[in-house]
């Protein structure tokens, strides 16, 4: 068994904290889980920082350690929270650098998760962040991919979110792309949504439909190359996937630019349009599996019509 | 924790005020806040002149009434990190800001401080230690409590009584409280937000929702000498909250105004630098504060 996410980040933090000055910023931190595991079992005097219940002036504090150099990492538990969170991260640390030549690098991990958790704590909400001047956003779910946004981090000057969904924290190897000499459709799957897309290809497989799989770690700026544009140019039909709501949110956003690079059709697919429940029948996930194996169909359906 | 009078009470130009309080710092000291104070108002009241003229094309926040706050605090007060707010120029100017680099900030340069971004409400300086701010009201608060924390240095964090009302305020200076974190905390009380009165906004004082969050805390006038006081004491054993009653003489933003000011501190210093029998070096002072002002302002109006 490799590395998992969780333990990436855990070993990434500790030497952080005590060989480079760093400080890590959180709620409960040592409350329950150390936060999934993903933070080392270190104390104050080593930069472990347990912020109080106030979640506006919070993450304020922690960009003040961004401005005076500590870099540091800040831990939204529930990605929900952003609504709180996101004034000192998103009106200062975002726009120090561009309004006064002040870099203001400040790390933020914030944490989605799914299933019967209610309206607030579940889902992801890095399109609010994308949409906002600034800040670049990955959602990275493999150790390598979370290990790259660190380095990208410590080798720039600017802040970062790091979208992270609890259903990373346990995996322990990579994610390749899945590409086919003859395929139907192109998807791009972010967050935990590139889980699921994993299932659905293989289901869409078995019945004869061939799917090439683009995982997509870092969404802005997001990353074009040529391998997107030549399966999209090849299949000619595309569907972004992602963790986050659908209407004005990234699946959007990104297919609208896939769209204009390659002139191919690309649908969208995220969280519905609606308030999720704490009854399992009431949620509002991540599309299932079953839900992309349908859309899949049904734009295949489409496009054999035209 | 130092002993404070608990002055939690009425506006007035003499709230709190200690008898031969003028007398606590050396004359040195007196005519260096001095200075600073008519550096500051005339640097304002030649802004204003010039922005009448049309030729700024930003909303401008004057400090006109309350320009001796930042020269009291700065006169006793070293090696801060400084966290204002969006009526600031007298900060920027006290705490030794390039005057030239304001002005042309006024003008929308990119030789202003902050390159012509920061406009009148969000200027900077790192060379003193300045930050600027985002425009979000009280941000600055939990901002300078964490550089703080990070740095070991000691910060300045400056609010209004409007944006004292953030709640957020109050998550960070509690932060501050039981971190023990060297933070001075002023609140610059016009008892304006925009224009609506503090009365109209709350029944409940900054100081006292301050002082149970543990911090020490005190509401005064906005006498020069008497903050200076204050500020001295509290160097002591940070974190402190000054609350300083004080009157905006110009609109929220802008040039205006809406009659006569409560009182006008700045005569009200003159006339006790004249008790003290510094009335001569205090001519001097102004006149050469206003020289001062008028010669750069023509200076960098005259720059392409």
């Amino acid at each position: 068994m490799g590395t998992t996410v969780a333990e990436t980040i855990k070993s990434i933090t500790r030497q952080h904290l005590e060989q480079g000055n760093g400080l890590l910023f959180s709620q409960c931190v040592t409350a329950v889980g150390w936060i999934g595991g993903t933070v080392p079992e270190l104390t104050p005097e080593q930069g472990l920082v347990e912020l109080s219940m106030a979640d506006v002036a919070g993450p304020g504090i922690a960009v003040g350690a961004a401005l005076v150099g500590r870099r540091p990492i800040y831990v939204i538990r529930y990605q929900g929270f952003m609504w709180y969170n996101a004034s000192p991260l998103l009106n200062y640390a975002a726009k120090s650098k561009e309004m006064w030549g002040i870099p203001c690098p400040i790390l933020v991990r914030s944490l989605a998760q799914e299933g019967g958790i209610g309206p607030v704590a579940s889902g992801c909400h890095h399109g609010m962040v994308m949409r906002m001047p600034g800040m670049p956003v990955c959602a990275p779910m493999t150790p390598q991919e979370w290990r790259a946004a660190w380095e990208w981090f410590m080798s720039h000057d600017d802040p970062l979110y790091v979208s992270e969904h609890r259903r990373s924290f346990p995996i322990d190897y990579e994610m390749t792309r899945v590409l086919n000499r003859r395929a139907d459709i192109t998807i791009l799957a972010i967050s935990a949504g590139r889980l699921n897309a994993l299932e659905a290809v293989k289901l869409l497989n078995a019945e004869g439909i061939t799917c090439d799989l683009i995982h997509v770690a870092w969404l802005k700026p997001f990353r074009m190359d040529d391998v997107i544009l030549n399966s999209l140019n090849k299949t000619g039909l595309g569907l972004v996937v992602d963790s986050d709501f659908e209407i004005a949110g990234p699946s959007r956003s990104i297919a609208y630019e896939l769209m204009l690079a390659s002139s191919v059709p690309v649908h969208a697919l995220g969280l519905e349009d609606r308030t999720a429940g704490f009854a399992p029948h009431l949620d509002n996930p991540t599309p299932p599996v079953e839900k992309i194996v349908k859309q899949v169909r049904t734009l295949l359906v489409k496009k054999s019509a035209k | 924790m130092v002993q404070t009078v608990a002055t939690v009470g009425k506006r007035s130009a003499d709230l709190g005020l200690i008898p031969g309080v003028s007398r606590q710092l050396s004359t040195a000291e007196t005519l260096e806040m001095f200075k600073r104070t008519c550096v500051n108002r005339y640097f304002e009241l030649e802004a204003a002149r010039v922005y009448n003229t049309g030729v700024m094309k930003i909303p401008i926040y004057l400090s006109l009434g309350q320009e001796h706050i930042p020269a009291a605090i700065s006169t006793v007060t070293r090696d801060f990190l400084i966290f204002a707010q969006h009526r600031a120029h007298s900060y920027y100017l006290s705490f030794g800001g390039d005057m030239r680099k304001l002005t042309d900030e006024l003008l929308h340069r990119a030789t202003g401080c902050a390159r012509g971004m920061g406009g009148s409400a969000s200027i900077h300086d790192p060379s003193i230690g300045m930050f600027g701010h985002s425009g979000l009201m009280g941000d600055q608060v939990p901002i300078a409590v964490g550089a703080t924390l990070g740095s070991g240095r000691r910060a300045l964090a400056v609010v209004g009584d409007a944006s004292a009302e953030e709640d957020f305020v109050y998550g960070a200076m509690g932060f501050a409280a039981t971190r023990k974190l060297p933070v001075l905390f002023v609140c610059e009380d016009n008892d304006l937000s925009i224009l609506t009165r503090v009365s109209t906004r709350r029944s409940w004082s900054i100081v006292d929702v301050v002082r149970s969050l543990g911090l020490q805390g005190v509401d005064i006038t906005d006498d020069p000498w008497l903050i200076a006081h204050y500020v001295k004491l509290y160097l002591k054993d940070l974190p402190a909250f000054i609350n300083i009653r004080t009157c905006r003489h110009k609109w929220h933003a802008g040039t205006g105004t809406d009659g006569e000011p409560e009182w006008n501190r700045f005569e009200l210093f003159k006339l006790e630098l004249e008790r003290l029998g510094l009335d001569r070096e205090a001519d001097e002072i102004e006149s050469g504060a206003l020289k001062d002002v008028k010669e750069t302002w023509e200076q960098q109006l005259l720059k392409p």
